[in-house]
């Protein structure tokens, strides 16, 4: 990697030196500057050969795993996949010099051959690049003469790096699509999707047990009492947010002076600043046994890791989103509105209620709806407060477990990507993109279908 | 030759920042039967007075249009006569400004019920998002003047009517009122004002936005109001002012210049500044 | 042309009523706006009780308590090849050395359950301090030198009045012999609060007192710089490109479509796809920070290009439009002209795009950044974790000294978060320019 930038360096001096020479020699007009004929020859060396060793990088891992298989006995090619990524794992140990006792002759041998092949590609690699680096760079270096628009071919170059760039924001889609849809295929492969979307129990536990046969439970996909929690978790939250969200948005946006809301509102925006594993941590060592001390006090049965205590801490990390879009939607009402309604003679609070309000009111739902697709999304804070059980249930006093927690939980242990149980976290996340793509969707539409209303 | 600014108009330009504004107001600037009354009243937006003692009666039942020049306060007085100036901030209005003998400032009366009593209608027609119905309906509801829900579709329908709008709006009273023409939402501005019942009703440029039927309309319509509403109108149009109006005052630079019968202001002005605003030589 | 037959409301009798409904709605005037004064309280209060918690759990835990021992350093024992070096050293017998010098302040007790509790006393870590101290201070071999070691965590929570004598000796971790021996190095004015440089210079360990954040900040440093490096440039280039150049066709409103849903994904998801593209199918290592950062880049890449487009957009046309006129091709002009010009404010949504990837933990959970690592990482390819989750394995143990230095490192990430957030608004109050 550093040769190539050395060469490509070395190529853009001497393209510079040459356009200057031209230049002083001739007299004449050089179209370019030099330094734009020293980036092309440069150029011209260096991409080429990027792209090359990039190329081979990525390729030869999958290559080689691929040659691999020639190796792998007769019974594990003809067994599942999961037998094939087993192997793989172990001809991975080889190459990386961990041993764990006995290593069985053909995945030693396939092992040997992996690091000969890696060493062939590293030496190939090295060859290709730089000789592509080298010729690359003397063609480019050849055409530069005083006519040459050195310049625009560089500013070409540039715009389609530019393009390149923006493309990364798609691929990322397609990334996030293609590695979600993909894994959640193959779970649906091994779980029926109505077990899943309808089901009532979850006990992806059961899995390991079941597969080596010990009867110790079927394990069960049903991902309900997920949705559940989420949704009563994100119930909770909301009822604390939305009141005090939009509150503080009216107050500060039609009853405050300009001194009180340049205090109030970075104070708010601060709430929206704290990382949510800290909401996490308080909710859990200070709110949920706070939540279930009060609770017990009043003679009632409160889970040590209440749904109540997640949601109101994440009902406080909501507010600043309701209060910073609904203020803003309210100072958007045009002030002769409220002209009108003064000039009628209403209170302030009947011009806010009565007029400001309902003419804000396609955006503060907008915002609503932004809030509840952040409080689907949210991750840490139930991780940490909210229970892993997957309790079916609405009581926010019961400990429940969400979408989100339980993708962690299942990916953060071991992982078997063969397992129906890894997959299945797979299958929630598509259920997690589904919903909150879906509210944004939501959202944009009001806003779009409303905002006729008074232009 | 043309020359985009001509001799003449920068002499009169210099002659007009010659001539002095007078101490005192030209013309009667009292009536016989006052509905509301100021005196000696200033203005301030923080440090720059937009109001220069003034002194000025309201005639009952008579139309008052306010003229002169863009920025010389016409607005701003106006909006002092039924506190609207309160909503901004920075406004300090000081002097006396009375309603049927009562000071407006005086905390015995609420702002709210000063400005049932005089409405506002302005300059760019601002009818809520709201129903046509619940546009008129929206004074009298908050200020509880209706006991039943009859005597409420009475109020509206009377409203309308008073304004000229009902024949072309009565078959579709719950269709929005941003859903009407230029014309016709300012008419339901005006329809909306007289729904709760004022005395006075203010109007800053009310046809300024519109075009010259709906101008027109509006005006045939002031004509007929004045009789049970004393009217006052802020007008950029000098023909206006002395179309429709009784009386008219004459603003400079946060000064009233001068005020008196609209005929004799147009055909026999008192002050030099008068004259020289109604011949064109500057506005 | 009007009727004059409707009924009209007298002025006066509308007067009236307007007059009765007064009271009314000046009380539901004061209960509004004390609604809303209420809705700021609380939220305020809700502000300032999360702060409070975390301050008062946390400055304690940036604290720790130490017992001051006279060690004799003994070169056989400490030093037997006499080498120096980190494998000789190795070798010797660190913990004689300090707990013979431990009975000796204790007044040497007797029997082997005096010397057992004797030793609860003293960190499980000090034989590594001790050897530390012995490799930078070689001369020092040979004389007696005063060292201070960390208690144990339970002894630290203890001094702190969390654990209290009054508890039967048999429901307490701390027993009564070793109360005496505590009180009596306080006695001896061995005992001292300090600044626990265990918690800013040690790593992750499972024991509370030698607990420290140096490795995840240094994982988090490295992660952000991988994230800044990958999406700053991406970022600027991509609002450039769709503010300055792209046609207003379909291929446009599509990657303006993606970057508004991407803004919109949560971030466990960006995590599912780091896990599933980059380690699985690219067989990259986990719980390295370059993925974390090529990870955090990716999500941090809408924000940037969201404020970016901002700025881009605030440089008037007019600028645009001089340099055309001079003869500036269209790229120079946005290299030269358009690019300086919105720079504060791009710098400004960059700085507030890392600090929140500063304190996401979800997506690099995703990825495996939860292992125990003990080691700080030297290099973007070395196992690491971040502060984040730093805290978040630590938020599971249960001992009261892990507790305060889990809220301890979170003022530590707060601070970080704040300066960067003060930054990046003294940054773009410094360089706003009024057009």
């Amino acid at each position: 990697m550093l040769t190539v930038l050395v060469i490509g360096a070395l190529y853009f001096i001497a393209g510079q030196r040459v356009a200057l020479a031209l230049r002083s020699n001739n007299a004449g007009k050089l179209h370019s500057l030099p330094h734009y004929h020293g980036v092309w020859a440069a150029v011209t060396s260096a991409l080429p050969a990027l792209f090359v060793l990039l190329t081979i990088l990525i390729g030869k891992d999958l290559l080689f795993q691929f040659w691999a298989r020639d190796y792998f006995p007769e019974d594990v090619m003809s067994g599942d996949t999961v037998d094939r990524a087993i192997a793989l794992a172990k001809v991975a140990n080889v190459i990386n010099g961990i041993s764990f006792g006995e290593v069985e002759p053909w995945v030693q041998a396939a092992g040997d051959a992996w690091i000969r092949w890696n060493a062939n590609a590293i030496v190939v690699a090295n060859f290709l690049v730089l000789s592509v680096s080298l010729v690359g760079g003397l063609l480019g270096y050849r055409r530069i003469n005083l006519a040459f628009r050195s310049r625009n071919y560089v500013e070409r170059i540039l715009t389609w790096m530019l393009i390149g760039s923006s493309l990364v924001a798609i691929l990322t889609t397609i990334g996030i699509v293609l590695s979600v849809l993909f894994e959640s295929i193959r779970f649906f492969k091994l779980i029926p999707p109505q077990d899943f979307l309808f089901g009532l129990e979850w006990n992806p536990q059961f899995e390991g047990a079941e597969r080596a046969g010990s009867g110790g439970g079927t394990a069960t996909y049903g991902m309900v009492p997920m949705f559940v929690g989420t949704f009563l978790i994100s119930a909770i939250a909301l009822t604390v947010a939305i009141p005090i969200g939009l509150f503080s948005a009216i107050y500060l946006a039609e009853y405050a002076t300009p001194r009180i809301r340049g205090i109030v509102k970075p104070l708010l925006e601060i709430l929206a600043g704290v990382p949510t594993v800290v909401y996490g941590f308080f909710a859990a060592l200070t709110v949920a046994p706070f939540v279930k001390s009060v609770g017990e006090s009043m003679g009632l049965e409160v889970a040590s890791e209440s749904a109540l205590a997640a949601g109101l801490v994440m009902g406080v990390m909501i507010i600043p989103f309701i209060s910073s879009l609904s203020d803003d939607v309210i100072n958007a009402v045009p002030q002769s509105l409220r002209d009108a309604a003064y000039g009628l003679g209403s209170t302030r609070s009947e011009a806010v209620r009565q007029v400001v309000l309902p003419a804000a009111l396609p955006g503060i739902v907008a915002a609503v709806i932004l809030a509840v697709s952040r409080a689907v999304g949210e991750t840490m804070i139930v991780v940490m407060a909210a229970g892993l059980a997957a309790n079916l249930s609405f009581n926010p006093l019961d400990a429940v477990t969400t979408v989100t927690s339980q993708i962690v939980t299942i990916l953060v242990g071991d992982q078997e990507f063969e397992s129906a149980k890894t997959l299945s976290a797979f299958a929630l996340a598509l259920m997690l993109i589904s919903t909150t793509l879906a509210l944004n969707y939501f959202a944009l539409q009001i806003v779009k279908k409303y905002r006729e209303q008074y232009d | 030759m043309e020359t985009i600014v001509s001799d003449s108009m920068v002499q009169n330009t210099n002659q007009v920042e010659g001539r002095a504004v007078p101490e005192k107001t030209l013309g009667e600037i009292q009536v016989d039967n006052p509905r509301m009354t100021a005196r000696n009243v200033n203005v301030f937006y923080g440090e720059k007075q937009a109001i220069d003692n003034i002194s000025l009666d309201i005639g009952m039942s008579q139309v008052i249009s306010f003229i002169g020049p863009s920025g010389c306060g016409k607005s701003t007085f106006l909006r002092c006569l039924n506190r609207m100036n309160d909503t901004i901030d920075i406004c300090k209005v000081d002097g006396e400004i009375k309603i049927d003998h009562q000071n407006i400032y005086d905390p015995a009366i609420d702002v709210v019920s000063l400005r049932a009593r005089v409405g506002m209608v302005f300059q760019k027609p601002n009818p809520f998002p709201k129903s046509i119905f619940d546009n008129i309906a929206y004074g009298p509801r908050i200020h509880g003047l209706a006991a039943s829900k009859v005597e409420l579709d009475q109020i509206v329908e009377s409203s309308l009517q008073r304004a000229g709008l009902w024949e072309e709006v009565k078959d579709r009273l719950d269709q929005p009122g941003t859903g009407l023409s230029g014309g016709q939402q300012q008419r339901l501005c005006i329809a909306r004002a007289i729904a709760v019942s004022p005395e006075v009703i203010l109007m800053d440029e009310p046809c300024s936005a519109l075009d010259p039927i709906a101008t027109a309309k509006v005006e045939e319509l002031i004509h007929e109001l004045r009789e049970q509403y004393t009217i006052v109108i802020v007008t950029h149009s000098m023909q206006q002012a002395a179309r429709i109006s009784d009386r008219t005052a004459y603003f400079h630079l946060g000064k009233l210049v001068e005020v008196g019968d609209t005929k004799q202001v147009f055909t026999n002005p008192k002050h030099e500044l008068t004259q020289d605003y109604i011949t064109g030589r500057f506005g | 042309m009007t009727d004059r037959t409707y009924q009209r409301l007298d002025p006066q009798q509308a007067a009236e009523r307007v007059k009765a409904s007064i009271n009314l709605r000046k009380r539901k005037e004061t209960r509004f706006l004390w609604l809303g004064k209420t809705a700021v309280a609380i939220a305020l209060g809700f502000l300032v009780l999360l702060f409070a918690g975390i301050l008062s759990k946390g400055i304690p835990g940036l604290f720790q308590y130490y017992v001051t021992l006279d060690v004799q350093l003994d070169a056989r024992q400490l030093d037997p090849s006499g080498q120096m070096t980190v494998e000789s050293i190795a070798g010797g017998d660190f913990d004689g050395a300090i707990l013979t010098s431990l009975y000796e302040a204790l007044g040497n007790p007797e029997g082997r359950k005096a010397k057992r509790e004797a030793r609860r006393l003293i960190s499980s870590g000090s034989s590594q301090r001790l050897m530390s101290y012995v490799l930078d201070n070689p001369e020092q071999l040979e004389s007696m030198v005063s060292i201070q070691f960390a208690v144990d965590d339970d002894v630290d929570t203890f001094l702190r009045g969390l654990i209290s004598r009054e508890t039967p000796e048999a429901d307490r971790r701390i027993s009564d012999q070793l109360i005496g021996y505590i009180d009596a190095l306080e006695a001896e004015g061995r005992i001292s609060y300090e600044i626990s440089d265990y918690l800013f210079f040690g790593s992750a360990s499972r024991d509370a007192e030698m607990a420290g954040i140096r490795g995840a900040l240094v994982g988090s440093i490295l992660t952000l710089l991988v994230c800044i490096v990958i999406a700053f440039p991406l970022g600027v280039a991509t609002a450039v490109y769709l503010e300055e150049m792209a046609p207003k066709n379909r291929f446009t409103e599509i990657i303006e479509i993606n970057i508004n849903n991407l803004a919109a994904v949560p971030s466990v998801v960006f995590g599912i796809m780091g896990l599933a593209i980059f380690i699985v199918a690219f067989g990259m290592p986990r719980s390295i920070p370059l993925v974390g950062g090529i990870v955090l880049a990716l999500m941090t890449l809408p924000t940037i290009i969201i404020s970016s487009r901002a700025a881009i957009r605030a440089v008037p046309p007019s600028i645009r439009d001089a340099a055309l006129g001079v003869g500036a091709s269209k790229m120079q002009t946005i290299m030269h002209h358009v690019l300086p010009l919105a720079m504060p404010g791009m710098l400004t949504g960059t700085i507030i795009g890392m600090a929140q990837a500063l304190g996401e933990t979800a997506p690099l959970l995703m990825i495996g950044m939860v292992a125990f690592i003990v080691d700080v990482p030297a290099g973007v390819t070395d196992p690491g974790t971040v502060l984040p989750v730093q805290i978040f394995m630590w938020a599971d143990f249960a001992e009261r000294m892990f507790v305060q230095k889990t809220s301890a490192a979170i003022i530590v990430l707060l601070a970080f978060l704040i300066s960067m957030n003060a930054a990046a608004i003294l940054l773009r109050k410094k360089l706003e320019r009024r057009w």
